[in-house]
């Protein structure tokens, strides 16, 4: 027996009214995405993802991305690691701290940075002095990248160890094991799918990141640009299948995220 | 080996967990730490697993101070009530996880590895279950595999906390009966936490009553259950009905009655409460020779090895009573109906001094 007891027609409608969301705000900016990319054809959409720009761009989105998650998947198994399991004090004040990115505008964080190192700002004259570039230039695009995508780890973890408790770990000492086997041994696989969910939510952050990006970056073609910048710049010109065919890549690059996600997702709900 | 903890002191914030507590747990016993949650049972047995820090005192295997011993150094079999399996390996991997992590030189083959985890499974019958995961397990079958995992290390003592705790009834008396045979059988010293009472008197060689971070008696369930050392320690173990009254003439005055008191002599007179269990009592259809308390019978339960039979007295006083299922055939006691209460026993009496 089923509980609902709806008319069909107010079914259908519901049904009909989520399914127009999904397609306007979904499905359509996709099509459209791709549709334009692939307006001249393939052949034009190739050459122009070739352009040695549009390469350059992809370079240092990967490379920022090869950086900035890591470091971010270390700091947040530390940190989750300590708030999670052990209560010490300013464990409040440290999870505020690193809730500080999310709860900021991206173009203020690339600001603060800015302020920070740029020829005005606090730490300026010291790395003019010794010859330091950091603002428009490779450094500040990682830091910005890796400010932004501070917490997603850490959030995705703490909840997951949390959960857990401690009486895994310390049936493990009481086993005789030592901190550093009891952390790969014991904590680590538990928590191994929660690891791979914030590597791969982290990655497509720090890929698609814009604002904060754009703000200390300088916009340098061919040196300081990423994969975002790159589609604006393009965009800006009127280039627009160019554009378009670069956006396609992030399109990409968010599609194959979803996947991914789902797919850990199924496998956390199976228990593996 | 025996395990001893001398003077300890533990506070968790204003909390007082365990105040100046010291006990002796001799080489091959079976002692239950038995108390209501909150009376620091729990952090005794951490403190001595190592896994909680004491705040002052000493905790002692044999001789040796384990002050400056992680947890991983004291050689301790420890059963969390939650069992506490590792959710990501299997039965066979979980309890050979003891003897994989010790260091290389110590570390068995591991066909010894293997031999000794069969060995162990065999001991809790569990041997069909070595390739499954904890949450394929029931709750009575991942304790044994829990307690499996802790015998692999070859424990000095075993510490068990609540180790039948979140399982039904019926599985959880058959652990017990299972506990107490493997303890004949294998004399491991052992510490075992419980807040149930017939738990801890039907399992331990003695018993720990803790209240309030504080030791109330020791002694062994026999002791504890008849002779108890103060009121909280008789009403913690079992059933008891409490009664106010006067002592004088060797009666105890109950109101106007003037009950006997078997047991109980009185030079001059004093006020007194008596704790009586609930199989102390006589009860009788018509007035006997002594006096007898009046009461009626509000609720009667046959159903049981015992009759449970709830009385209520003139004076408005409950009175819980349990008689044999034979003495139940005789009286024939039906609820509304008029009965004679005497006391053929009194476990615990207590003077209060006379306000003048």
């Amino acid at each position: 027996m089923s509980a609902r007891t709806e008319p069909k027609i107010i079914q259908y409608f519901l049904i009909f009214i989520a399914l127009a969301f999904f397609g306007l705000f979904i499905v359509l900016p996709l099509v459209c995405v791709f549709h334009n990319a692939l307006a001249k054809g393939w052949g034009i959409y190739f050459k122009t993802l070739q352009d040695r720009d549009a390469i350059a761009a992809m370079k240092m989105t990967v490379v920022t991305a090869l950086i900035a998650v890591p470091l971010n998947l270390i700091f947040g198994v530390v940190a989750s690691w300590a708030i999670a399991k052990f209560d010490f004090k300013g464990k409040n004040f440290l999870l505020t701290l690193i809730d500080l990115p999310l709860s900021v505008s991206p173009v203020i964080a690339g600001l603060i940075f800015i302020l920070l190192f740029g020829a005005q700002g606090l730490l300026g004259p010291w790395l003019i002095a010794h010859n330091i570039r950091i603002i428009f230039a490779m450094p500040a695009v990682i830091l910005v990248t890796i400010f932004v995508t501070f917490p997603i780890v850490a959030r995705e973890l703490i909840p997951i160890m949390k959960s857990q408790g401690n009486e895994e770990e310390e049936a493990a000492m009481t086993l005789g094991a030592s901190g550093w086997k009891t952390f790969w041994l014991v904590s680590v696989p538990n928590i191994r799918w929660g690891i791979l969910y914030g590597i791969i939510l982290c990655n497509a952050r720090a890929m698609g990141e814009f604002g904060a990006v754009s703000v200390v970056s300088g916009h340098i073609r061919g040196l300081t640009n990423t994969l975002p910048l790159h589609v604006e710049i393009l965009y800006n010109e009127y280039q627009s299948t160019a554009a378009f065919a670069a956006a396609s890549i992030l399109a990409l690059l968010a599609i194959f995220t979803l996947i991914a996600k789902s797919i850990v997702e199924v496998a956390v709900r199976r228990g593996i | 080996m025996s395990i001893e903890v001398k003077n300890i002191h533990k506070q968790f914030g204003n909390f007082q967990a365990l105040e100046n507590l010291s006990l002796k747990v001799e080489s091959g016993e079976l002692l239950a730490l038995l108390g209501p949650s909150g009376s620091g049972k729990t952090t005794l047995l951490r403190i001595v697993a190592g896994l909680d820090a004491v705040d002052k005192g000493q905790v002692l295997f044999g001789d040796q101070d384990a002050q400056n011993q992680k947890a991983r150094e004291r050689g301790v079999g420890f059963v969390f009530q939650h069992y506490a399996l590792f959710r990501n390996m299997t039965v066979f991997d979980n309890i050979a996880f003891g003897l994989k992590v010790q260091p290389r030189h110590l570390r068995p083959s591991k066909v010894q590895i293997r031999e000794k985890v069969m060995e162990l499974l065999n001991l809790v019958q569990l041997e069909w279950l070595a390739d499954r995961y904890p949450w394929q397990l029931s709750g009575g079958q991942r304790q044994r595999i829990a307690l499996a995992r802790a015998l692999a290390v070859r424990p000095k003592v075993l510490l068990l906390d609540e180790p039948f705790g979140s399982l039904d009834a019926q599985v959880r008396k058959e652990l017990r009966l299972w506990l107490r045979r493997f303890h004949d059988e294998f004399h491991i010293t052992t510490l075992f936490v419980t807040h149930d009472q017939e738990e801890a008197l039907e399992v331990a060689d003695r018993i720990v009553v803790m209240n309030k971070g504080r030791i109330e008696q020791i002694g062994t369930p026999e002791e504890v259950y008849h002779n108890p050392a103060n009121p909280f320690v008789l009403s913690f173990l079992g059933n008891v009905n409490l009664f106010h009254c006067r002592l004088a003439e060797g009666k105890a005055f109950i109101g106007d009655t003037a009950l006997d008191v078997p047991g109980l002599s009185v030079d001059h007179p004093k006020t007194a409460k008596l704790y009586v269990r609930p199989n102390q009592f006589k009860i009788s259809r018509g007035p006997g020779k002594g006096d007898a308390l009046k009461a009626v019978v509000e609720y009667v339960n046959p159903a049981g090895t015992v009759v449970k039979v709830n009385l209520k007295t003139e004076n408005g006083e409950r009175i819980y009573v349990e008689i044999s299922q034979d003495e139940f055939n005789q009286l024939r006691l039906i609820k509304s109906q008029q009965v004679y209460v005497s006391l053929k026993d009194v476990t615990y009496s207590e003077y209060v001094q006379d306000s003048i």
